[in-house]
């Protein structure tokens, strides 16, 4: 990713938030992202965010959990090393339910989580820049990227008149690193008044 | 702007005067001071406990399970029993995340989490029981199915004890993650908040970067809702299997088709008297009786008396079954062996405790009383155990072989082992309390302008409003 330039607001209701996203995005102004403490429906609309698909691969996960199983257990005892358990047949569906079940759900879960985890950027030592410390408390903060086009004073004022406080600039990694949060870590490349 | 309106005759769910930073200044605040000398008493108690079944354990794996009193008419004991036990308790935390979400009941929110955590650590207790029961259990690994060099012999896929492998495992692991992924958001919060170095450290880590992107929390509702959607079945199916492992055999009392229902049902109204047990005294020693108030504690109880009422109408089916089935061994072993005989004190024990007792929470008065639901939620919790110890032992004790009949009384390694469950799991627990937000912080924020007390109260000019004047003002915009 890359160190680019920001002007952050912050609001503390979400009845002032959501006019001050359609302003911001009507107003043309490169909404880079609005951080909340908890999940706020409907904003991810109101931003213009698309739905995602995670459900989509929990689905497919799920898929291959169940093929998985059957695909074993069937080659197992047909194939592998066929038994005659009381004269049953070598291929007792039924029997086979309960397992291919509980693989479903396990293939389903964690493939979801990891495939959350990755597209979110989340593991342990991963540390990304923090605009606000009571992002994560009680503050909906908003964060617009300083293009070219509207200089910082200009984006300052338009937050201002939304309803936005404390508004400051700042300049951050849009990314992930490693780093340890107990620890200002400055980037590679950065001037050293970076605020990462 | 869109309206958050919940009708006033629904109980607030979280009382007091709270905005979003009192909610996390209440619930993460005690993770950041120190924990009192209750505190260190229980811990201290907890690893003495685990201390002593660790010891017990190690006892019999020297030893070989000889030193259990099992013979080969009582095959299972106390060890099954516990592990059934254990299991049973652990479905209350992923019936409350997964299928009270399903059902849009908002009174999850303030117990979800602690609920959770105490599933997790009822399955590690429940899973060290069979393992052990292995005798050798440095062979352990045999239960995998692993391409091997004995053959390969494969496990039977057909057994239901297989089946419990996966449950169980699967179970643990789903439950690991919808359980962890919930805490990432409150572990950035209190990392965001903290003061010393260390615990910037530590929850830094575990929050694993979260940052509260809007992106990520349309993610993150979607992963919760699809975990809920596939452990809904699964909690269903754990005890299900579980129950399996009695009903494909051909004992008396364990050959029943009713096993299924009947043991899910035990398992929740045991899973809800231990959330009870544990949340009355941490909402008491953490002060978070705002968030879990009397109103949750009725809700748990009317699980309570439903599921309870549930296994009575089992236990009377069985009953009925083992008269109208007109089988003679059936017929013996419900009315000689276990309603009456050397064992039947269990059965009566298991009666009142289980059936009768919990009756009282048809009265509101009662469901809403501290100290009655206490008393309850243990005795619910004896009475679950010995539901176990009778469909176990009083089926085997009195076998088709009059001379090999017996009477079982566990030795002290059996005891101790349970004893040691009793320390691993309040190790982790008081653990928990102090370490982890013990109520979901983000979730209670997300309801706290639909349910809480003082946005509640703001919403009688709402309901006075005629309907016309109601839907023009909110219903269009």
């Amino acid at each position: 990713m890359a160190v680019k330039k920001f002007v952050v607001g912050s609001f503390d209701d979400e009845a002032v938030l959501f006019p001050a996203v359609k302003k911001v995005r009507a107003a043309g102004y490169k909404l880079h992202d609005v951080y909340t403490p908890f999940p706020v429906h409907g904003l991810d609309h109101a931003m213009g965010l698309r739905e995602t698909s995670l459900h989509t691969a929990g689905f497919v996960y799920g898929l291959t959990g169940t093929t998985t199983a059957l695909s074993v257990m069937g080659w197992v005892f047909t194939t592998d090393w066929p038994m005659n358990i009381g004269g049953k047949p070598h291929f007792p569906l039924p029997a086979f339910i309960p397992i291919t079940f509980e693989l479903t759900v396990l293939f389903a879960a964690v493939g979801m989580v990891l495939t959350f985890c990755y597209l979110c950027q989340l593991a342990p030592f991963v540390k990304k820049h923090i605009f606000h410390p009571r992002q994560t408390d009680d503050l909906f903060v908003m964060a617009i990227e300083v293009t070219g086009k509207n200089g910082e004073e200009e984006i300052k004022n338009f937050l201002a008149s939304v309803g936005a406080q404390e508004i400051n600039e700042q300049t951050a990694e849009t990314g992930w690193w490693l780093g340890r949060y107990d620890q200002e870590s400055r980037l590679y490349g950065a001037p050293a008044t970076v605020n990462a | 702007m869109h309206l958050k309106y919940e009708s006033t005759l629904r109980e607030p769910l979280v009382d007091g005067v709270k905005d979003y930073h009192q909610v996390t200044e209440d619930i993460i605040s005690p993770i950041e001071a120190k924990p009192g000398k209750l505190w260190y008493a229980g811990f201290f108690l907890s690893l003495v406990l685990l201390a002593f079944g660790a010891f017990s354990v190690t006892w019999e794996v020297y030893y070989g399970t000889g030193v259990w009193n099992l013979n080969k008419t009582i095959g299972w004991g106390y060890d099954i029993t516990n592990f059934v036990w254990w299991v049973g308790i652990g479905h209350a935390g992923t019936l409350i995340s997964a299928i009270l979400l399903l059902f849009r009941q908002g009174w999850r929110t303030g117990v979800n989490r602690a609920a959770e955590a105490m599933t997790i650590f009822a399955v590690m207790c429940a899973g060290q029981f069979p393992i052990f029961h292995m005798g050798r259990v440095w062979m352990g690994f045999f239960i995998l199915p692993y391409p091997n060099t004995r053959g390969p012999v494969w496990v039977n896929f057909n057994s239901p004890l297989l089946w419990d492998v996966f449950a169980i495992s699967t179970y643990f692991t789903v439950s690991l993650l919808f359980w962890y992924s919930g805490l990432i958001p409150d572990f950035a919060t209190v990392r965001d908040r903290a003061k010393t170095k260390l615990r910037k450290l530590l929850y830094g880590v575990a929050s694993f970067g979260w940052t509260g992107s809007t992106k990520h929390w349309q993610r993150h509702e979607s992963l919760s809702l699809v975990l809920a959607g596939l452990s809904t079945p699964l909690v269903l199916s754990v005890h299900t299997i579980v129950s399996f492992d009695f009903a494909t055999s051909v004992i008396p009392g364990w050959h029943t088709t009713i096993f299924p229902p009947y043991f899910v049902a035990g398992a929740i109204f045991s899973g809800f008297a231990m959330v009870n047990t544990l949340l009355i005294i941490t909402r008491k020693i953490l002060g978070l009786e705002d968030y879990i108030t009397i109103g949750h504690i009725e809700a748990m109880n009317k699980v309570i008396v439903l599921t309870g009422s549930v296994v009575g109408v089992a236990y009377l089916t069985e009953l009925f079954m083992a008269w109208y089935g007109a089988v003679p061994y059936e017929f013996d072993t419900f009315y000689k062996y276990r309603a009456a005989g050397p064992l039947g004190w269990s059965y009566w024990i298991m009666m009142s405790c289980n059936v009768i007792s919990p009756q009282v929470f048809w009265f509101a008065k009662m469901r809403r009383n501290i100290m009655v639901t206490f008393i309850m939620s243990i005795i619910v919790n004896i009475g679950m155990w010995f539901e176990r110890f009778v469909i176990i032992c009083t089926s085997l004790y009195r076998d088709y072989l009059p001379s090999s009949w017996g009477y079982y009384r566990p030795s002290w390694p059996e005891v101790g082992f349970y004893v040691g469950t009793f320390g691993l799991f309040f190790t982790c627990f008081f653990l928990f309390a102090k370490y982890f937000p013990v109520i979901a912080v983000a979730e209670i924020k997300s309801v706290l302008k639909t349910t809480g007390k003082n946005y509640k109260d703001q919403m009688g000019k709402y309901e006075e409003q005629e309907v016309e004047a109601f839907a023009h003002d909110q219903a269009h915009h």
